[in-house]
Order: C-alpha cells, then structure tokens, then sequence
C-alpha cells in the first residue's frame, strides 16, 4: 500500500489503518454484489433487450426501436397507460382517507390499541388474498356489493365484468389496503404532534379544519411525504390484483402497464421478451421520475445533517 | 374528534364515540368478514342460495377439505422455505451494508447508499426477464433456491436503507472510543453494533417476512408446480380449480393470511417502528 507520508509506527496501527480503509469495501461486498447481479445488470439488460426481437429461447433479432414504433401504434398500451395514470390519480385518495381514520382513531380510550391493529389488518394480509376477497365481494349473483346495488337499482352492478367500471372496481381493492398503510403512517405521526402548540393554538380560537390546516398537518409533513411515495409506487407498481381479480380483462380493459408487460413476455398470449421489455422501459423511464424526486430529497436531507 | 381529547367532551359525544369505533370497524372489515364466515359455510348454504343468512351449521371441515383435496399443505410449507432463509439472508446482508454505509467515510458512499434505495423501489418487470433468464441458466428455475436468492438480493436494497439509518442513529463515540482502545473493526461491528441493533432486526425481520410470504409476481415469474409454489401463487390456481367453491377459497384464504397476521401480532410493536421509519422527525 502506498503511504505518502508513512508513519514511523509500530506494524500494529498501520495494519488497522489499512483494515479501516479496506474494512467498508468487504462489508459492503457480498450485499451489494447480489444487488449488482439481481437488480442493476438486469436493469441494463432489460434496456438492451428492448432493441431486440426474442422468444426467450433461439438467437435475438436486432430490430433497433421498432418495438418502442410498435407500441406507438398499440391500443392495449394506450389502455394501459391510461390505466396506470387512473390508478396514480386515484390511489392518491388512501392519504385522506388515511388521514381521517387515523384522526378519528388518534383517542385514548379503552382498548384503542386493538381498534388500531384491527383497522391495520388489510395491509398486512396478501394482495392475493384482499383481490380474492374483493372478487366475492363484487361477485354476481351473490356478492354483498352486488346485493347492494341491486337493491338498489334492481338488476344489481356486475362492476368486474364491465370494460368502464372495471378499473374502479379494482383500484377500490387496491385502496383498502394502502388506506391502511396510510393511517399507521399518520397514527405514528400524530404521536408526535407537540400538544403545547395545540394548546397554544386553541388559545387563539384554533378549531376543526383550521386547526387541521394550520397547525396539524405541517407538523405531519414527514409523514405525509412517505404516505406519498409509499403510495405513488404502490400505484404504479399494481400487478397482484388485477391479475387475481381480472386477469387484464375484460377485453383487456383493466390492463396496467405492469400486467400488460407480464402477459406479452410471460403468458400464453406470447413470449415476446423484447416488446415486453420495452413497455417495461417505460414504465421504469416514469417511475423513476418520481423515485428521483424521492432521492433528491433525501440528499438534502443528508447535507442538512 | 381529533387533537381534542375524547374525554373533554360532553357525556354524549363519548357515547357516540364509543358506539362509532365498533361500527365503523365492522364496516372497514366488511369483505373480510365476508369471507370468514363463508369460510366455515357448509357447501348446501351456498347451493341453496344461502349466502349470508345465518350458516345452518359451522362447517369447520371446510378446513380439512382445503388440506385434503389439494395441495395446500405442500404450498404453505414451499412459503415457509422461501420465506425464512430470505429473511436471515436479506437481514444479514443489510446489517453487513448498512454497518459500511453508516460508519465509514468513503469516496461513494452517499451514491451507493442511494443507488440501494432506488433500486428497491425499480418496477419488477424491468428485472422480471434478465432474472428469469439468469435463474434458469444457473439451472435454478422452478427451485425454492432460485426464488429466495432473488428475494434475498432485492430485499437488500430495503433492508440496507433500513440499518444504514438505524446504524447512522447511535452514538458515534461508542465507535470512536472502541477504535482509540485497538478493536477491530470485525469486533466493533460484531461485539459493539450488532448487540444494538436487536430492536431493528426485529422489525426488519417482520417486515421482510410479510412482504416475501405475500410476494406473488415472482412465485409466479419463478415457480410453476405445486412442488416449488408458495401459497400466494398456489391459491390462485386452486382458485382456478374451485370455482364456485366459495367455502374452500375463503377457508384457503384465511389460512394463507394467518401467518403474516399473527406475525404482525405477535411483533406488533416492531412491525409498526419498521413501517414508518421516517414518518417521525
């Protein structure tokens, strides 16, 4: 090792100084190699794949960005990517949502605790299983959403089976548990709200909404940055329900970019690797909108330390 | 309602307060309860058309039924196999990373700790075919092996934002005054940080967990069988099988749930710290 003003020392502190050199390389090493293997090289490789024409299995075919002309011209990816912006938008509902069950739960009253886990439940159990819920939910001919209705306005909505209800239908599932995720966010953050500002600000005649705008939610504002990430790929990322509960269907209406990757890659309609990587390139290319914002927040953060 | 305490209230509002809770509770947990008791529904109610009046007996094998028509049991224990190595691997992993990361002053290192989180966050499907494609050339597709290796590597990415922080959080002169007696940095990582960070493995691990035993888009990019499937991609295809078996697909829901569920109990505490890390500054 090269020491350009080596020490006179002993060999023993050298020898630790060269260890705490090297010491932050081979802890990061055998983390940071499986990273590199399973998700960055992959990353790059599904940008090349792209430009490719391939089964998965004989030789790729080189055909530059003609899958990226195809899907100019494409109407399931138009379906999809309208799906996804609805889904964005919509998703966006579980922070107020969130927000008001965790304010109405935010009490001290006898055996809160259990409403609070009990309220968090939806979260913690599998998108598998919440998009199988939800199908018997809006089943028809015996679901209770379907009873609802019916009774309502007599033949009953078959929310699931309809091309322009369909989406909604599933992004209501979707919502149950990010709702939830939502309002243990705000549950912990309201832990923290400084009650001498709340008293301060009674004292000035502070109540209900103003009390809320002005003196709650900036102090929630941490919280809401994360409800609001953890919401926004939460959105883009939705796959498990609409495979569990539609499959993309009908007619391909509730497709989302991430399904419609999966179904053109992976599924009986084809194994058509370089188109689906190139609808995976841009769903990443808008993901990474957001998780650049995201980053970009959080090197401020670090400078500020 | 909220800032004001409950109890400053008039006697009514209490009152309606605690008429609400169950109320609303009851509503929120609607579909799921829904399910639990179609789950003990004897298979006659749902011919008859009895969907949600009273069960005209609790059909508790409609359990047993679950665990002897199908493969169910193989498929609970393929999520145990994925689920726990993941977890120590993942955990392991992070605490090494996020130890570099915290304590270590580096050219890069603010990037690479970036380039952990960012990746967590990447969609799966621009991962899904170069991963696919390197498990089966490591002749591990279709293996639990293969699965819980991607889980572990990607998890990392989480895990490592999750002890970096939790690292970054403790007294720098523990480390310092550890350096000035001689130890290792092996042994302040070992003998000095790890004992501290108990409380963060503990909810890393829950929550790491959770998210690996739910995961489905990779038991589906992965697996195939019965042999090597977790319970989340095998309730779907049961689901293909039983339609219309309400009863076995609510029964098979729960149990897939129950897991997760109980782990969340059991760790409550920690399972909400690991969530919301962040949420409080």
């Amino acid at each position: 090792m090269s020491e350009p003003h080596a020490e006179t020392g002993t060999p023993a502190p050298r020898r630790r100084r060269l260890n705490r050199k090297l010491a932050p390389w081979l802890f990061l090493a055998p983390g940071a190699l499986m990273f590199l293997i399973y998700v960055l090289i992959p990353i790059v490789e599904s940008m090349w794949i792209s430009f490719f024409q391939w089964d998965g299995l004989s030789a790729k075919t080189w055909v530059g960005l003609s899958n990226y002309l195809e899907l100019l011209d494409d109407d399931a990816f138009y379906t999809s990517l309208k799906n996804n912006v609805i889904w964005l938008v919509l998703y966006m509902l579980a922070i107020p949502f969130g927000l008001f069950i965790a304010l109405f739960l935010n009490q001290t009253v006898r055996g809160i605790r259990i409403y609070k886990s009990l309220f968090f439940f939806p979260f913690v159990i599998s998108q598998v299983v919440v998009g199988l819920i939800f199908s018997w939910f809006y089943a028809p001919g015996f679901g209770l959403f379907f009873e609802l209705t019916k009774w309502l306005d007599g033949t009953g909505i078959a929310i699931l089976a309809n091309p322009n209800t369909v989406t909604y239908g599933i992004i209501a599932a979707g919502l149950w548990p990010q709702i939830a995720y939502c309002m243990i966010l705000y549950l912990t953050g309201l832990n923290a709200v400084a009650p001498d500002q709340i008293e301060a600000a009674r004292l000035d005649g502070a109540k209900g909404i103003k009390m809320l705008w002005y003196v709650v939610l900036p102090q929630l504002r941490p919280a809401t940055f994360i409800a609001v990430v953890v919401t926004v790929i939460g959105a883009l990322r939705s796959f498990d329900l609409v495979s569990i509960m539609t499959d993309g269907g009908p007619f391909g209406s509730s497709r989302v970019l991430s399904y419609y990757m999966y179904e053109q890659a992976l599924s009986e309609y084809g194994y058509r690797m370089g188109y689906g990587a190139a609808i995976a390139v841009v769903l990443f290319a808008i993901m990474m909108i957001f998780i650049s914002g995201f980053i970009w927040k959080m090197w401020r953060d670090e400078r500020g330390l | 309602m909220f800032p004001k305490p409950i109890q400053s209230m008039s006697p009514a509002a209490r009152l309606t307060y605690q008429v609400l809770l169950p109320v609303m509770l009851v509503l929120w947990l609607l579909p799921l309860l829904g399910v639990a008791v179609t789950s003990i529904r004897p298979s006659s109610d749902l011919a008859q058309g009895n969907y949600f009046g009273v069960p005209s007996y609790l059909a508790f094998s409609n359990y047993l039924d679950v665990f002897k028509n199908s493969p169910f049991a193989s498929y609970m224990l393929n999520s145990f196999k994925v689920t726990i190595p993941t977890v120590i691997g993942a955990v392991a992993l992070s605490c090494l990373t996020g130890f570099a990361l915290a304590v270590y002053k580096f050219k890069g290192n603010l990037l690479i700790f970036f380039i952990f989180v960012a990746g967590n966050f990447v969609p799966f499907q621009i991962l899904m075919v170069p991963v696919r494609d390197l498990t089966v050339k490591m002749g591990l597709y279709d293996t639990i092996t293969g699965l819980a290796l991607f889980h572990v590597a990607f998890q990392t990415g989480f895990c490592t934002l999750f002890m970096r922080n939790f690292i970054k959080a403790l007294p720098k002169e523990l480390i310092e005054a550890a350096r000035v007696e001689g130890v290792g940095e092996w042994q302040i990582f070992w003998h000095i940080v790890l004992p501290l960070v108990r409380p963060a493995i503990a909810a890393l691990s829950v929550l790491i967990f959770t998210f690996i035993w739910n995961d489905y888009f990779w038991a589906t990019v992965l697996t195939t069988g019965a042999d090597t499937q977790p319970i989340t991609a095998g309730l779907q295809s049961l689901n293909g099988q039983w339609v219309a078996a309400w009863q076995l697909v609510s029964a098979g829901s729960i149990l897939a749930a129950l897991p997760p569920v109980a782990m969340f109990f059991l760790m409550q505490k920690h399972f909400i710290a690991g969530l919301t890390l962040g949420a409080v500054k």
